[in-house]
């Protein structure tokens, strides 16, 4: 397994305003899989993406990352597994605005310490961005910009790939492609995949699905 | 990893350059003042060390002989048997029909006649290097120069009084005429332990035995303090601007340190990357601003050092030398400003949680929360500041009241700007004027530290101002009161002081003897004048306080008057008795202002100064009354008749002259640095509404959409950036004078002794507050024009943005 999550549950707020979010969410996935997440809004899809990716941690519950406990983990660990396990894509892409395309591609990988040149030129080639590397991405269209955030994301060639609602602010054409190269680069690299998304179609092309309401998985 | 955490970081700069500079301006500039006040306190204090360790601690003995002259083979004979002596020639220079005071020292020895030189003028390495030269004062060498007569080179030295020329002991030897003669030779007696005692090798010779610059580091410490207080206060002023770039630098860089940590950076890597790019800034601004303080200190170097000699008579060399003291503090000045303006950043990046908005927050949120919290601390710290002189006294206490007033006024100010544009907002009517406050109401966050810098650098410059001018008002009118003579006449011994006293009484108006004693005042070492009875007094004298019939009980015999600074130090009143050492007392009489002598001083009628003090009275210096139109021909008649001492005779206008171009050159140091902090201030102002500038087009647009112009909206910036200025400087204002009342009567009190009035000048302020409107205009100028020519796209754009 890749990852393994067991009874994880999370809540927001304090006391009479505390909200669970989370109330038991248990799921696992093979390496070169891939999930997709789906629900309504406000149903917990980004929460649960975040626990996995290592950004939060859960009120309760267990993630295992290739067969390590990874919960309970200070905040140097989870930085360090992050760094070299994971690659996350964003809803608004968080690209560095100061460095250029090519900067931002390399970002992770270097932080790493596994920068390659050869799989970043790969990348580029194949996310289309080769004419762009000098640019910064305030110069690039929406499209361009999250092609960019898949590209640094896989860069440091994680053991997973999460994407929150990768394609939300993309057109139908643009997201179609995006999602295919996410699909196809994971499929090469060995990698799973984790995506949350509103749309019914693009959930459909990933191996499996399932659905986020009132806290847990159906 | 953290290279490129770094870089990453670092790469924000690149696209903002104008941002670096003006964190890397503000950092230098702020560092550069600092750095030029310690250097020219290092220079003050490495000069005073140098000359008490060459006169022993303090003290120098020099040798006369009772007939006039010394051979040099004395001197000779002296330095053989291991003394550190020093020849020295005194006399007239007789240029056709002008006379100029000629002194002779021997260079390589003249270490400790320096301080011997015309009573405490440094000589300056040019000297040394170059003998048969003559030194002399810019306006003295013209006077030379005049006479086409065989001189030697002549050279300015600013550092010589007028009318005196000096030069080798060989040159004034031969100028002189004087064969193998000296006047005097200086000792340094540090050096006496096992040779043979003077009073064997010289016995023929008076010994004199003077201790004076013992003091000098005590006298000029609070004008030290001063300098220091003010290179503080525009190295506060300048760190504003540090603080708000750093500041406006992590609000743009939020969603990169946000995305850093969400790809795996852990904190500690991002706190090393912003604390190494910090020590950066702070190595490359502090080496620029130790650069440009070597310059501004090198530049006022010479007004300190005749301020310092002016008031303390304390020797200071006009040259700066780089000591690694100054350097270093300016370095370390850097660092720990770039450090401080940077801890906030840090904080803040290391607690930020990481899925927290990256958007950018403008700065601080503006809540009345905040605002009354800081008018509360405003108001405890306005209530210390009132506190402290009841607490504490001293100089420290005095510089303390002035810190907590002065940060108070700054932390107070965003809170009075946003009550005032509260109740503005009440009062307007019209969509545009009320847009117009909300607007810069929520600018206000944005801009309150280049505001509270501007408030600062107005407050220092209106109550330095203040002090200045009301320093010199006083002062003016001290002098013509004290100086009431037109002539001040001083003679080598009791011999010729009655011999000029004869020839006096015959020529002028009036002969007023300025005999003196050493004593005790009150408990005080001083110095006791005698004088006669005569109206110069009666009508001139500088009285703060006096009995009515004071000077008939002085005349009487049967009162002392004492100065200001004795005065205020024993706590004396008006009929108390006043000890004048060895358990005799007479009834304090009466007050008077003695501005720019640190000692006590203490006026009796003449006989009973001369019952009183019997055997150790210097009777040695007149004040003459004569029509001033004749007092030229009177000095010429005094010097042809006797053989004067170098400055034996001096004329009441050129002693103020001399006085008050001393007290100019002070004020040049403090008004040099005003106008330093004044454009710090200006230049925050500038930094802070460019920046503002490119984060403010969400504001605008909207405006902009609803039919307001580009022009418009510019105008308006501009008509903001002028309103604020006229508000920071009414606030501005009554911390100034605060600020020039406590200067003048608590810490010129504490320093000097003294007591000025405060007299008030409006016409500065109006002046002061043209020159905020003036860069407050200047520093929003640029980001008007931008905004003019934005073209409507950028404003769309904003719509299309996700917010
Ligand atoms: N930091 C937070 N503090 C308090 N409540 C939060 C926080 N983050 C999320 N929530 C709440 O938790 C719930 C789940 O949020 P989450 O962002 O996971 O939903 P989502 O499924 O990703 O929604 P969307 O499809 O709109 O992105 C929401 O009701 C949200 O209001
Ligand atoms: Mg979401």
């Amino acid at each position: 397994m890749l990852i393994e999550v067991d009874g994880l549950e999370k809540a927001y707020g304090q006391g009479a305003e505390r909200q669970p979010v989370l109330r038991g969410v248990s799921l696992g996935l093979e390496p070169g899989a891939s999930l997709a997440v789906t629900g309504e809004s406000g149903s917990g899809k980004s929460t649960l993406l975040h626990l996995i990716g290592l950004l939060d941690t859960p009120d309760a519950g267990e993630i295992r990352l290739k067969g390590e406990t990874v919960t309970g983990l200070d905040d140097a660990g989870r930085a360090l597994r992050r760094r070299h396990q994971v690659g996350l894509v964003f809803q608004q892409f968080n690209l560095v605005p100061s460095l250029t395309v090519e900067g931002n591609l390399a970002l992770q990988a270097r932080l790493a310490g596994q920068h390659d040149a050869e799989w970043i030129d790969t990348l580029a080639d194949r996310l289309g961005l080769a004419a762009f590397r000098q640019r910064y991405p305030e110069q690039l269209s929406g499209g361009q910009q999250q092609r960019v955030a898949v590209g640094r994301a896989l860069a440091a060639r994680p053991a997973l790939l999460l994407a929150d609602e990768p394609t939300g602010n993309l057109d139908e054409e643009t997201s179609d492609q995006v999602l295919d190269l996410m699909l196809e680069l994971c499929a090469d690299a060995g990698a799973g995949l984790i995506m949350a998304t509103h749309s019914r179609i693009a959930a459909d092309r990933l191996s499996r699905r399932v659905h986020l309401t009132g806290g847990r998985l159906s | 990893m953290i290279g490129t955490a770094l870089a990453t970081l670092v790469s924000h700069w690149r696209r903002k350059p104008g941002q670096l500079a003006t964190l890397v301006i503000g950092l230098s500039l702020a560092t550069a003042l600092w750095t030029s006040v310690q250097a020219i306190n290092a220079e003050a204090r490495a000069s005073y060390d140098q000359a008490s360790a060459a006169l022993g601690g303090g003290s120098v003995i020099s040798l006369t002989a009772p007939e006039g002259r010394i051979h040099r083979s004395v001197w000779a004979q002296l330095r053989r048997d291991g003394w550190d002596a020093s020849p020295r020639i005194e006399g007239e220079l007789v240029l056709a029909d002008t006379v100029f005071a000629l002194i002779g020292v021997e260079p390589l020895s003249a270490s400790t006649s320096q301080a011997m030189v015309g009573g405490g003028e440094g000589v300056g390495p040019a000297f040394l290097t170059a003998p048969g030269v003559l030194l002399a004062a810019p306006e003295t060498v013209e006077g030379l120069a005049a006479h086409q007569a065989d001189l030697p080179p002549v050279q300015a030295s600013a550092q010589l009084p007028r009318g005196q020329v000096l030069t080798d002991i060989a040159t004034a030897a031969r100028l002189l005429d004087r064969g193998d003669q000296i006047d005097q030779i200086v000792i340094n007696p540090d050096a006496r332990e096992g040779l043979t005692p003077l009073a064997v090798l010289a016995p023929q010779l008076d010994r004199v035995e003077t201790t004076d610059t013992g003091e000098v580091s005590r006298l000029t410490g609070s004008f030290h303090l001063n300098l220091s207080a003010f290179g503080f206060l525009s190295f506060a002023v300048g760190l504003f601007i540090v603080y708000a770039a750093v500041g406006l630098a992590f609000e743009q860089r939020r969603s990169t340190l946000r995305t850093l940590r969400a790809l795996g950076t852990p904190v500690r890597v991002i706190v090393a990357s912003l604390l190494i790019e910090a020590f950066a800034f702070a190595l490359v601004a502090g080496a620029v601003g130790v650069l440009l303080g070597y310059g501004v200190a090198s530049a006022l170097l010479p007004d300190v050092a005749a301020t310092l000699r002016g008031l303390y008579g304390a020797s200071v060399s006009g040259e700066l030398s780089v000591r690694p003291d100054w350097w270093l503090s300016g370095f370390a000045i850097a660092i720990l400003g770039a450090l401080g303006a940077t801890a906030q950043s840090v904080r803040r990046a290391a607690t930020m949680p990481l899925l927290a908005s990256g958007q950018m927050r403008a700065w601080a949120l503006a809540s009345t929360r905040r605002y009354l919290l800081q008018a509360g601390i405003a108001l405890a710290l306005f209530a210390l500041a009132a506190l402290i002189p009841q607490l504490a006294s001293g100089v420290l206490a005095g510089f303390a009241l002035l810190a907590s007033l002065l940060l108070g006024a700054a932390i107070g100010l965003p809170a009075l700007l946003a009550g005032v544009l509260n109740i503005a907002t009440r009062l307007v009517r019209g969509a545009v004027a009320e847009w117009f406050l909300a607007d810069t109401r929520q600018q206000l966050p944005g801009l309150s530290m280049a505001l509270m810098a501007l408030m600062l650098a107005l407050a220092a410059n209106i109550g330095v101002g203040t002090m200045v001018s009301s320093f010199r008002l006083t002062f003016e009118g001290w002098l013509d009161q004290r100086l009431a003579a037109e002539l001040y006449v001083t003679t080598r011994d009791d011999a010729q002081s009655d011999a000029v006293r004869d020839f006096l009484e015959a020529r002028a108006d009036a002969v007023l003897p300025i005999w003196s004693a050493d004593s005790d005042i009150a408990g005080q070492p001083g110095e006791v004048f005698g004088v006669v009875d005569h109206a110069t007094y009666r009508e001139n004298w500088p009285l703060i306080t006096a009995r009515p019939d004071a000077w008939d009980q002085i005349a009487a015999g049967e009162g002392v008057l004492v100065n200001e600074q004795s005065w205020r130090r024993a706590g004396l009143a008006l009929g108390e008795p006043v000890s004048l050492g060895e358990g005799a007392t007479l009834p304090l009489v009466g007050v008077y202002s003695d501005y720019g002598n640190p000692n006590a001083q203490a006026i009796l009628g003449l006989d009973g100064l001369v019952d009183r003090y019997a055997g150790t009275v210097s009777r040695l210096r007149y004040g003459v009354r004569v029509d001033p139109d004749e007092a030229q021909a009177l000095t010429e008649a005094l010097r042809a008749q006797f053989d004067l001492p170098a400055d034996g005779v001096i004329d009441q206008a050129s002693v103020k002259a001399f006085s008050l171009s001393v007290f100019e050159r002070t004020f040049a140091v403090t008004g040099a640095l005003n106008v330093l902090t004044l454009s710090v201030a200006a230049f925050a102002m500038f930094a802070s509404l460019t920046t503002l500038a490119s984060m403010r087009l969400p504001q605008l647009a909207p405006v902009w959409a609803l039919g307001l112009t580009a022009a418009h909206l510019a105008r308006l910036e501009l008509l903001r950036a002028g309103v604020l200025a006229v508000l920071t400087w009414l606030a501005a204002l009554p911390v100034g004078l605060v600020l020039a009342w406590a200067l003048l009567a608590v810490v010129n009190v504490e320093a000097f002794g003294w007591r000025l009035p405060l007299h008030l000048f409006p016409m500065d302020w109006l002046r002061l507050a043209a020159l905020a409107i003036l860069a407050a205009l200047i520093a929003a100028l640029l980001p008007a024009r931008a905004l003019v020519r934005k073209p409507p796209r950028e404003f769309l754009q904003i719509f299309a943005q996700e917010r």
